[in-house]
């Protein structure tokens, strides 16, 4: 049941960053949203999801971008590996410390994509640190407003019920 | 059990599939001809999904910003639109004619000299990752669409097709990291290639210090690639700097605003560079 959820999140992410992102942001895309929802399964499942949720939200990424498959994949193995491993060892649980983790893992996500590229002379990215550090803003901001929500969903319904209740009574 | 198990051995776990990936990438890098079967077909089976999302997309946009606002000013827009479009690609093919004729084009048969056989194919798609910067576009080869076939918009060039399937087609942008193309400044004759920087900008590599080049010269392909037609506007100098060596580093504004492309065109016809290339092979 984990498993399907997960595949059917990254599958969601996916068709977001293709298709309605398009008519939502108009363009260029900074935000990798597939990416941040690597960083939350790996946070709230530990690093064994975390890293197979990486590795086939990443494989998928590659073999949909004109790029060498496998690079991505790796990239947010690592990536979500380390995160369930923070998950599991610190207390992320306030939204500081998410963002930071979020902001981390995309940093370290553009350090091994863009590294591997660059150390197998397929891809030279000139001066990238102003677009990784504004990605990893994006992504992290995403990422904390997603937890957010998910965490205020279900109470919201259970106010939502309890006022209609009352009305009720 | 078996879950469990796993999931106590991440370590072990972790290294076996970072092991697997690192011996995927070995495989891939070592055998760079043409495209990977498995990322033709992944390509080929989600642009279907990318397809239909997007119609569902599109169409819920079209029924908010055509019916709920604006009805008629979107219909008429759209129209203007439309007819502006035509009238700009009719000035994109007169530039590029009139400049063949206007110098060595005179010695050649103007029987040549023959309007672009295009296709119109609608973006369905973006990138999967926002380090490359591609496009998925409605039209594949059932149109008879090929790898390497230039695309345009009615404002300049667009880019390259790369990954064709049966329906539909990946477009690596001009502005790309891994794009090229052969170009020329209009006003001075200096050739070069412009590169994707990555951003929303072009950069023009090997231009040599003695040529006059300033900021708002027109920038055109050279068609010396083979794979863009001769004369098409690529942008307009948006700086010039000396870069120490031989060459000037020219950066270039895109004639084409990326963000807001709708529909394309797919040029059909090859040009005389790949005529003769594909001439050669059979």
């Amino acid at each position: 049941m984990k498993v399907a959820g997960v595949i059917l999140a990254v599958a969601v992410a996916l068709a977001l960053q293709t298709t309605a992102a398009r008519f939502l942001v108009r363009g260029s895309i900074a935000v990798d949203l597939v990416l941040v929802v690597v960083v939350y399964v790996a946070l709230t499942s530990g690093p064994a999801t975390g890293l197979l949720s990486g590795t086939f939200a990443g494989l998928a990424q590659d073999a949909l971008s004109s790029s060498v498959i496998g690079i991505g994949g790796l990239a947010k193995t690592l990536v979500g590996f380390l995160a369930g491993i923070i998950g599991t060892q610190f207390i992320v649980t306030a939204s500081l410390p998410r963002f930071v983790v979020f902001f981390g893992a995309t940093v370290l996500h553009a350090v091994v994509f863009m590294g591997l590229y660059v150390l197998l002379d397929l891809r030279h990215f000139g001066a990238p640190i102003g677009a990784v550090a504004g990605q990893a803003a994006a992504n992290a901001v995403v990422g904390v407003v997603a937890f957010q929500l998910v965490e205020l969903l279900p109470g919201a319904v259970e106010r939502r019920r309890a006022g209609k209740s009352r009305m009720r009574r | 059990m078996a879950l469990l198990d796993i999931r106590q051995r991440s370590g072990s776990l972790f290294l076996a599939v970072t092991l697997g990936q690192i011996l995927l990438i070995s495989a891939q890098v070592n055998s760079k001809s043409g495209v990977p079967v498995i990322e033709a077909v992944t390509f080929g089976i989600f642009s279907e999904v990318q397809r239909g999302l997007s119609g569902g997309f599109a169409g819920f946009h079209h029924v908010w910003t055509g019916y709920i606002g604006l009805r008629n000013l979107k219909v008429q827009n759209d129209a203007l639109q439309r007819d502006l479009a035509v009238a700009q690609v009719a000035v994109q093919e007169q530039r590029a004619l009139a400049d063949r004729a206007g110098g060595l084009a005179r010695l050649l048969d103007m029987r040549e000299h023959l309007a672009l056989k295009t296709v119109a194919a609608e973006i369905i798609g973006a990138a999967a990752t926002p380090d490359f910067r591609t496009l998925t576009i409605d039209k594949g080869t059932r149109e008879g669409l090929k790898a390497d076939m230039a695309i345009i918009a009615p404002a300049g060039i667009v880019g390259r097709l790369v990954v064709p399937s049966l329906r539909s087609a990946k477009v690596q942008l001009l502005v790309d990291r891994n794009a090229a193309v052969g170009a020329i400044v209009e006003r001075t004759r200096a050739q070069g290639v412009v590169v994707g920087a990555g951003d929303d900008r072009l950069r023009m590599e090997y231009v040599s210090e003695v040529f006059d080049i300033i900021a708002g010269d027109v920038v055109v392909t050279s068609g010396i690639d083979g794979i863009y037609p001769k004369g098409f506007v690529i942008g307009r100098v948006e700086s010039v700097e000396k870069a120490g060596g031989a060459y000037k580093r020219i950066m270039i504004k895109p004639a084409v605003d990326f963000s807001s492309l709708e529909e394309v065109l797919v040029v059909l016809t090859p040009t005389p560079a790949r005529q003769a290339a594909e001439g050669a092979l059979e």
